[in-house]
């Protein structure tokens, strides 16, 4: 079955919603208004204000109400609209719902899903554009997942529902619109692995979220040339999984990491550290990445081009890596 | 009120939760002094009728999301005294086994959902609470216990909006002590009259003498009742704290004059001379409960002194789920 | 400026692991000083300076281990400052890049070496310092294609194969597997089963070299030691028991006299010529309680009295149990004589332990019918073996060296004392 990601996402949360009374979903503009990203589009009137329900702009305060509700025995999905209006909701993320295990000793614990879209390439500026999957990705007692395919969008949700601490969903802005093929594979998604999307013997390339797609079409650019990249969708974003991605530079002795975050104590920068510390040996070049460039992302197409990873960035990178064996004996 | 205090039993009931409060926390600055408990340590001496009063108002299938000031809460909702004074001793016997010290107390058993050591963050939760009692169908009350302070938090306000907009089960119980740390009201409000704030919100407001345990416990059994089936309610009670901030505090703003003229309102000597006026209360009966009260904090700190130390190779425990004890 | 490099310790020896430095900065050495503790496959050995200076810089952290080569100290000559030094720093810095000048070719037996100041080094990935490593390939003769000319898995591989085309087509008995060079790998101190590996590797790594290198011939011949005995029993009569002298010496002492005869016997085959030895340096073997084998020298033995070498020989033992030899006992012997009589066998038939150009066995003293002057008697025998390198010496002078080691052992006496 060929559908968008949007279509995946939505039907995720109708299968939790129908599935299960205590999940409910909340946020602005999820009920009326069908979500922000049309993900929730008619679900107001069939499954009623109770469980669909619109919030103020309170992001402090539906968040935290997540974490009570999810405290009191439901399973709350809250949709923040973007990362960046998470920020209003930091403090109920990072100073509650991560640590009420660990204050309490394991005897409160929060199963809240909170989504979030992130990413840019709309041309939404600089308040609405950011990726700040790392600043969750650091907090002890978050899971932090970032589905990028069409299967993902449509298995991580149960997953993240049957955890019983806190997951943060990240859904790229530019991931809504592509279409893909449904399979089975949805059924088995884990909260817990890294997935290798395409395999090769020259490069690992190691992409989430929006930059996985970039990171093939780069492999598919240099296999032209006669280089064999991998791509290695890394799907959590915490804890993330060490073994698949450096299983995989083992083999191909080079890394590139592709971030549409920044540059400056990034996710990419962890990555590069685990994989020094892990497979140090096994490198036949320095570990080298791909970030959004440091600048707020801007508004004209053009220069929001330019901030953000792109394909031909993510070629140039694996060419300078491979220096003068590029494309020669391979 | 003078119905409240014919009924002897309740009054004394409310005494004795008071003495036991009075004594634990007087033994806490002591042992604060002699090392046994550090970190942050925030005292309610002072301000007991306020926890007594209004934690005595809940059922047991109702909610409490309390402060940093809140071993007097965790104390009368049922928390054992040992296992208070254990936590903070830092120990494995504690309610959270040394994970949460002072500042967060935490009891499934009684729902007492923690003391919160950021000004106003227990109260999006306690509007979650009341939003998963009223989806599940329960009758559960969520008290939400916060400081003056947290008025002027944003999440105050998107709370009270969210409980109200939602009409959610939660009982907004304001312990307006007159002081954020150092910051008395009038310099950090611009409406110093706070049910004026509830107002905004269409919520029902009532002023409360704190000092005064009766009163308290009036006061919060009408806005649990109301609550239980209505929507949310603030009360403001009116309440002084003794003694400074926290242990680290110099209590270089308050006028001696001030602080003198609050404690001659002490809500347990005030509890008590009516209650032996009105002839339901003998000094002997005073002396007992009041022996009692330091017996239990004894007993505590033996139990805490005697505790062990949670073995550090536990220490990423309970971060996520998965590794068990 | 004077470099002081890691020696090779050993003809087996590639690469150690500094365990200590014994100076710092700043410290005048002389000639013979123990500098540092390197830990080789067989011990933890002191290694000694053979230069005067002062110690400028030590180059080297302790728990690195390096090849053979690697600058471990920088020392100034007398009369040399540190600003010399630093000219000279600044000198090589701005030669970075020209990979040739910078590069220090070694001294050592065992080839090349890493070039050890940080602004020279040669990039190389780690992969690919692993995989030469694996390979035996030394990275000095390997182009890198990677980024900025780093060497890569592939420049390894590449190279490799390109040797083995090379040697397939050369005479057979090359030189030995080129160590590989490269940057200090951290590597913790090796534990004891990890030295025993090390060692059986080492010690296979050597006698397999000298089975491939060196043309052996064998001889033996039955010496009687009744004289000898004799004279060691009256020595030794009420001596007290840590004074005795045993049959080892005199036998050590009388191959070290024998070789002032033999000069062809005594010394290194080096870089297809023999060097003979400067001084007879007895390399005496010695197992070890946890396996494994070692053959540190007593210098200029033909010169020690019976009662010094007796001592030196109980000395080298006892430090070689222990690990804690010094580097020109374990590099100096120009001979090894090695000593199965203990363990029961009677003839010894030896592997020469390369640069050396021959080796001295003993089996058992036993009590055999020996015929003297027309009787027949029972008189103790040992078998003296020599097994030594066609390329430096022949069977004839071979044995007439073992004629003229019976015939000193007949004349006990003459070999006691310490001649000039």
């Amino acid at each position: 079955m060929r559908i968008s990601y949007r279509e995946a996402m939505r039907m995720a949360l109708h299968d939790a919603l129908a599935s299960d009374p205590r999940v409910f979903l909340m946020g602005e503009d999820v009920g009326k208004y069908g979500g922000s990203y049309a993900v929730s589009k008619g679900f107001l009137d069939e499954f009623g204000p109770e469980r669909i329900r619109d919030t103020p702009l309170s992001e402090l305060a539906f968040v935290g109400a997540g974490i009570g509700a999810a405290l009191g025995g439901m399973r709350p999905i809250v949709e923040v609209m973007t990362v960046n209006f998470s920020l209003l909701a930091l403090d109920a993320i990072v100073n509650s719902a991560a640590l009420y295990r660990h204050m309490s000793a394991g005897q409160f614990h929060v199963p809240l899903v909170i989504r979030m879209a992130t990413g840019a390439g709309r041309q939404l500026a600089a308040q609405h554009s950011h990726s700040l999957e790392n600043w969750y990705a650091h907090v002890p007692g978050l899971t932090v997942v970032a589905p990028a395919t069409i299967d993902d969008a449509r298995g991580m949700l149960a997953a993240a529902l049957a955890e019983p601490d806190p997951v943060i969903v990240f859904e790229h802005v530019m991931l809504y619109n592509v279409e893909g093929e449904l399979g089975d594979a949805w059924r088995e998604a884990d909260l817990r692995s890294a997935r290798v999307m395409k395999s090769g013997r020259d490069v690992t390339l190691i992409a989430w979220g929006g930059t996985v797609g970039k990171a093939i079409e780069a492999a598919e650019a240099l296999a032209a040339d006669g280089i064999d990249a991998e791509v290695v969708d890394l799907r959590v974003l915490r804890p993330l999984d060490d073994a698949t991605y450096v299983a995989s530079v083992r083999r191909t002795h080079r890394a590139v990491v592709v971030d549409e975050g920044w540059r400056s104590g990034s996710l990419a920068a962890e990555v590069m550290a685990r994989i020094m510390e892990q497979a140090f040996y096994d490198l036949d070049a320095p570990v080298a990445r791909v970030c959004s460039e440091e600048v707020p992302i801007p508004y004209a197409k053009h220069l929001e081009d330019a901030a953000l990873p792109q394909p031909a960035k993510i070629v140039a990178a694996v060419r300078r890596m491979l220096g003068g064996a590029a494309g020669a004996s391979r | 009120m003078s119905e409240n205090i014919d009924n002897g039993e309740t009054a004394l009931a409310l005494l004795r939760d008071m003495l036991r409060i009075r004594r634990f926390e007087e033994r806490c600055a002591e042992l604060y002094g002699e090392s046994k408990i550090r970190g942050f340590l925030h005292l309610y001496i002072g301000e007991e009728a306020v926890a007594v009063g209004a934690v005595r108002a809940l059922g047991p299938d109702d909610a409490i999301v309390a402060t940093y000031r809140e071993h007097g809460h965790a104390l009368v909702r049922g928390v054992s005294a040992n296992a208070i004074m254990a936590e903070m001793y830092g120990r494995r016997e504690g309610c959270c086994r040394g994970r949460g010290g002072s500042m967060h107390l935490f009891d499934a058993a009684t729902r007492f959902y923690g003391g919160n050591a950021i000004v106003g963050g227990g109260l999006p939760i306690a509007v979650g609470l009341a939003l998963a009692d009223r989806l599940q169908g329960r009758a559960g009350v969520t008290a939400a216990f916060f400081g003056e302070g947290a008025v002027a938090e944003g999440a105050f306000h998107e709370s009270m909006n969210l409980a109200a907009l939602w009409r959610l089960p939660v009982a907004f119980f304001c312990e307006n002590n007159f002081y954020a740390m150092g910051t008395a009201l009038a310099r950090s409000e611009s409406q110093t009259d706070l049910c004026a704030k509830a107002a905004a919100f269409g919520m029902p407001a009532t002023k409360v003498d704190g000092m005064d345990v009766m009163a308290v416990h009036e006061a919060a059994r009408e806005a649990v009742r109301q609550v239980r089936g209505g929507g949310p309610v603030f009360v403001e009670f009116q309440t002084y704290r003794y003694r400074a901030h926290s242990m680290f505090d110099p209590d270089l703003y308050r006028d001696r004059a001030e602080i003198e003229a609050w404690k001659k309102r002490g809500p347990i000597h005030n509890l008590s001379n009516r209650l032996k006026a009105l002839g339901k209360l003998t000094e002997a009966q005073f002396l007992a409960l009041d022996a009692e009260a330091t017996k239990e904090v004894e007993a505590a700190v033996a139990f805490a002194e005697a505790g062990s130390l949670e073995p550090i190779e536990d220490l990423a425990l309970d971060v996520v789920a998965g590794r068990k004890r | 400026m004077i470099e002081f490099k890691l020696p090779s310790l050993g003809a087996e020896m590639d690469e150690g692991t500094l365990l200590e430095w014994k100076v710092k900065p700043g410290d005048a050495v002389h000639k013979g000083d123990v500098v540092a503790v390197v830990d080789t496959s067989k011990s933890a050995i002191d290694v000694e300076i053979w230069q005067e200076g002062t110690v400028y810089d030590l180059v080297l952290e302790p728990h690195r281990k390096v090849p053979v080569g690697t600058v471990m100290a920088r020392l100034l000559e007398p009369g040399e400052t540190p600003e010399h030094a630093e000219a000279e720093k600044r000198r090589l810095l701005a030669k970075v890049g020209e990979r040739e000048s910078i590069t220090t070719p070694t001294q050592a037996v065992t080839g090349a070496a890493a070039p050890a100041i940080a602004a020279s080094r040669r990039r190389v990935s780690p992969a690919a310092r692993v995989r030469a490593q694996d390979l035996g390939l030394d990275l000095a003769d390997v182009a890198g294609t990677g980024p900025d000319a780093a060497v890569t898995i592939d420049d390894v591989e590449r190279s490799a194969a390109a040797r083995a085309r090379g040697a397939a087509s050369a005479p057979p008995g090359g030189g030995p597997a080129t160590p590989p060079a490269g940057r200090p790998s951290p590597v913790p101190r090796p534990s004891p089963a990890d030295r025993a590996v090390a060692m059986r590797s080492a010690i296979g790594a050597a006698m397999a070299r000298s089975k491939r290198e060196i043309p052996h011939y064998y001889l033996a011949a039955d010496i009687p030691l009744a004289r000898a005995t004799r004279w060691l029993a009256a020595r030794n009569e009420g001596r007290p028991v840590n004074e005795r002298v045993l049959m080892a010496v005199p036998l050590l002492k009388a191959v070290a006299l024998a070789l002032r005869k033999f000069p062809e016997l005594n010394g290194h085959h080096l870089d297809g010529a023999f060097a003979p030895g400067s001084g007879i340096h007895v390399g005496v073997a010695i197992s070890l309680r946890q396996g494994g084998l070692i053959a540190p020298a007593i210098h200029d033995a033909d010169a020690l009295a019976t009662d010094e070498l007796m001592r030196r020989l109980v000395d080298l033992v006892a430090r070689a149990r222990a690990l804690t030899l010094r580097s020109s006992e374990m590099t100096d012997a120009t001979i090894t004589v090695t000593n199965l009589g203990e363990q029961g066998v009677e003839l010894v038939q030896g592997i020469i332990y390369p640069p050396q150009v021959a080796l001295v066995g003993f089996g058992r003293v036993t009590e055999r019918p020996w015929i003297d002057d027309g009787h027949v008697t029972a008189a103790p025998v040992v078998t003296a073996s020599l097994a030594a390198d066609h390329r430096v010496s022949d069977g004839h002078r071979g044995a007439l060296f073992l004629n003229e080691l019976g015939r000193l052992l007949q004349e006990p006496e003459q070999i006691d004392g310490s001649p000039a």
